[in-house]
């Protein structure tokens, strides 16, 4: 976009030195910035850096301690939702603010103004949809949509209000690539009818080929105000994080094909555990020593289910079905996994991966004391816990991660999430084990530990381990595996090399297309 | 069977039915906001004895269901106050609230015992009540009757047909959502808590004011609780409510009738069928899935804190 164009351009709103604080926590500390009319502008901020909290108090769910905020050029009080959205000011959450068990139209109801009668909302919802190419049912159930459905669904709510300014928080977090390039002609679209938008993401790639601003937080400041076109996606991260991010090593494997296999799976099926459950059909891989293999897929299409399969949270009655090292473990417990050799690192933090009360040393003995039996338990069959065997491990796992922590052994939960990432990973990792599967390794997790991670994942499978990444997040797949293979809908696709698959292609397999369509 | 024993065995039926399907009603609501008050019993009793009392003071029992109605309000704000604005428990709160309401009517109601009481009179609606068979069944009735019966249509059209029903709704499917689009959550739910309340207590007063005019210690036996089965098992939806509490009814008649008779079933198992007959029904109706889900407020019995 030309220079000029965006000088003759008015502006809509601006934020200046705008002040938030929680306790201590300065969660925003004098922000200034504005957006144009008809213009796309990124908020860039790593997880915590005080992005939702200064959209909240944009959508009037927060009251600023300090600052204004100017509405085409006036001070205005945003004491709460329906006045942001009477000035002209709509939200699409990054968590779906939908009620399941209503339909489109009556969860579209709800945001509209009392005045709308319930009856037109229907018709007034599909002409909005058709408009921006967003096909929609309206009287379907929302919680029987797809999560890019869901999507559409916020974003009609959000236009039926004739917004001027609709603020997106992390839209494509859930989306698949193509579904994520639908919604940039829509967002596009809306800007060449003249709307502006706030895009909030840490998605550097898309934030260059969307936005014509973008404005930097970091620690709850402004770090930096920049023209995404005219910066480059390292230049973007360094802004973010504050220094330049370590670039991943992964050099090339000359050995490649030769090595043994440390783990098979063979034709494992399992039908719904559950209503809401995927069920499991026919998956087959390999994955040789040294190799990182990476399973990608949008959300809900079976890879938990497969991560419950694999740990032996869920045993099969075909023990062959799973194989390690040459030995059937599909009916062997958790346990009898890792003693095999196999370790695990689950989705969900809390109540999965760790306990959020029991403290540092606790939670190292929690996935140890079959496996490590000699080492931290004495006593016989009373198995009692050894406190400095516990507290010297933890002590190694801290040094070798840099696990930031207050104090000696503190509780689990005082950890931030990228902290406890590392713990429970390198918890794992101290154990050298053969096989590593690992489900959404930086899940919320910043971008400098998120390296790291990544790092160390690549370093263990150069160790001679077999190392499996379930991730929703393609770039981390691309970045650190040697194959990757595609999930959806309980099937896995053919696997890719990682160095010569595209980004179309896995988009197409993540949205249910076979191999020979795909390629 | 001739129409005037139909009509006689309708009218005894309709009286068991009606305080189940008001306090069943109220708890409706209550629920679809998302909070479960497990206190209806004694709400419910609450209001018999504060009903029965005022109709004693002032010789009306008009005024007897004025009361009792506040009454059932006021009490289930205490708990409103407790599960919404404390964020309680709510079914350790619904059932202290149960055990404070049948021991406090105990106390209130002491010197009430043995006292003939005021019986709510039937209105005789003109023209209308001289209908054959129909007129004397629906249109001469008393006033709680009627208000049971307006009371089914009004909560089925406000809950599915209106904005403020909606959003009732949608507190009750998330509460986290509602609170993000500017609902008002704790304010929708103190409503509910209180027509849930009032509703409770209009129940008692028909028990100490119709079905028998008198005051017994722990007169509503139970009722409060069918009502919360009934809620549950109608899977939220106001029509099943009222099948529910007329199958209640029948069968409580139906084996009243047999045990006068002397038929020879144990009289303990003939007193059970009534709520073991309403639950197999109701059951049986329950059985599709989706529909249930879909009916099932997906945040009852959750405590609402907004974040901040």
């Amino acid at each position: 976009m030309a220079a000029s164009e965006i000088a003759q351009r008015k502006q809509l709103l601006a934020v200046e030195s705008l002040t938030k604080v929680f306790g201590t926590l300065k969660a925003n500390d004098g922000v200034d910035f504005d957006i144009d009319e008809g213009e796309i502008h990124a908020l860039l901020g790593e997880n915590g850096a005080g992005k939702s909290t200064l959209v909240k108090m944009l959508f009037g769910t927060l009251q600023p301690d300090g600052g204004q905020i100017l509405w085409r050029g006036n001070p205005q009080i945003i004491t709460k939702p329906s006045f942001a959205r009477q000035l002209g000011i709509g939200m699409v959450f990054q968590h779906f603010s939908l009620f399941d068990s209503l339909s489109v139209a009556e969860n579209i109801a709800l945001s509209l103004d009392a005045a709308t009668p319930l009856s037109k909302v229907s018709a007034e919802a599909e002409r909005v949809a058709d408009k921006y190419g967003l096909s929609i049912n309206a009287e379907a159930m929302v919680g029987d949509l797809s999560v890019g459905e869901r999507q559409r669904v916020e974003i009609i709510r959000c236009l039926l209000q004739q917004p001027d300014l609709i603020i997106l928080d992390e839209p494509t977090s859930v989306l698949t690539p193509q579904e994520s390039e639908r919604l940039f002609e829509t967002l596009e679209l809306l800007r060449r009818e003249g709307k502006s938008i706030l895009y909030i993401s840490h998605k550097l790639d898309e934030v260059k080929r969307l936005c014509d601003r973008a404005t930097v937080l970091r620690h709850g400041k402004v770090v930096g105000h920049c023209i995404p076109s005219e910066e480059t996606p390292s230049s973007l991260a360094a802004m973010m994080v504050g220094e330049n991010i370590h670039t991943i090593r992964k050099v090339a494997d000359e050995a490649a094909g030769a090595r043994e296999t440390v783990f098979s799976v063979n034709k494992l099926s399992q039908p719904p555990t559950g209503p809401f459950s995927t069920a499991l059909k026919d998956i087959t891989f390999d994955v040789p020593a040294g190799e990182v293999f990476g399973i990608a897929g949008v959300a809900g299409n079976g890879q938990f289910e497969l991560f419950e399969a694999l740990s032996g949270e869920r045993l099969q009655k075909d023990a062959s079905m799973i194989l390690l090292r040459g030995e059937a473990i599909g009916n062997k417990t958790i346990n009898e996994r890792r003693m095999a050799g196999a370790a695990f690192s689950p989705e969900e933090r809390f109540g999965h991966a760790a306990v959020a009360t029991l403290s540092l040393a606790d939670n190292v003995l929690l996935s140890r004391h079959a496996s490590d039996a000699k080492a931290y338990l004495s006593g016989g069959l009373l198995r009692i816990a050894k406190p400095s065997a516990l507290k010297s491990t933890l002590a190694r796992i801290v040094k070798t991660m840099d696990v930031r922590k207050s104090g000696d052994n503190p509780d689990a939960g005082t950890l931030s999430g990228g902290n406890l990432q590392k713990l429970i990973l390198g918890r794992e990792f101290d154990r050298q084990p053969s096989l590593l599967i690992v489900d959404q390794p930086t899940w919320g997790v910043d971008a400098g530990a998120a390296a790291r991670i990544r790092q160390s994942l690549i370093d263990l499978s150069k160790s001679g381990s077999a190392v499996v990444v379930i991730s929703q997040d393609l770039d981390e797949l691309l970045e650190m595996c040697d194959r990757i293979a595609v999930m959806s809908e309980g099937e896995m696709s053919e696997p890719q090399q990682a160095s010569t698959v595209t980004r179309e292609t896995l988009g197409l397999l993540m949205g249910g297309a076979n191999a020979g369509q795909a390629a | 069977m001739t129409p005037e024993i139909a009509t006689a065995i309708f009218l005894t039926i309709a009286t068991a039915a009606t305080p189940l399907l008001i306090a069943a009603l109220g708890e409706l609501v209550v629920e679809r906001s998302g909070v479960l008050n497990l206190g209806v019993e004694g709400m419910m009793v609450m209001g018999a004895v504060t009903g029965f009392g005022a109709a004693q003071i002032t010789g009306s029992a008009y005024l007897g269901i004025v009361a009792a109605i506040i009454c059932g309000a006021l009490f289930s704000l205490l708990f409103g106050i407790l599960t919404l604005s404390l964020a309680t428990n709510q079914v350790a709160t619904g059932l202290s609230l149960t055990l404070l309401g049948l021991g406090a009517s105990g106390m209130i109601g002491e010197n009430f015992i043995g006292l003939p009481g005021v019986k709510l009179k039937a209105i005789e609606i003109p023209l209308l009540s001289d209908i054959p068979v129909i007129g004397k069944v629906l249109f001469s009735q008393d006033l709680i009757f009627y208000i049971s019966i307006l009371l089914t249509i009004a909560i089925w059209y406000f809950v599915f047909r209106t904005r403020a029903g909606l959003t009732l709704r949608s507190v009750g499917d998330n509460h986290t959502s509602a609170h993000a689009l500017g609902i008002n959550v704790l304010k929708v739910r103190y409503l509910a808590v209180m027509f849930g309340g009032a509703c409770a207590g209009l129940a008692g007063a028909h028990l100490s004011l119709v079905y028998t005019p008198q005051w017994t210690e722990n007169m509503t036996a139970g009722r409060g609780w069918i009502a919360l089965a009934l809620v549950v098992f109608a899977s939220w939806r106001p029509l099943r409510i009222v099948a529910g509490a007329y199958l209640f009814g029948a069968v409580t008649i139906a084996q009243f009738h047999a045990q006068a008779q002397g038929v020879a079933i144990p009289s303990q198992l003939l007193s059970s069928l009534p709520y073991i007959a309403t639950i197999i029904v109701l059951v049986l109706i329950s059985t599709n899935k989706r529909m249930t889900m879909k009916n099932t407020p997906a945040s009852l019995g959750k405590p609402f804190v907004p974040d901040r």
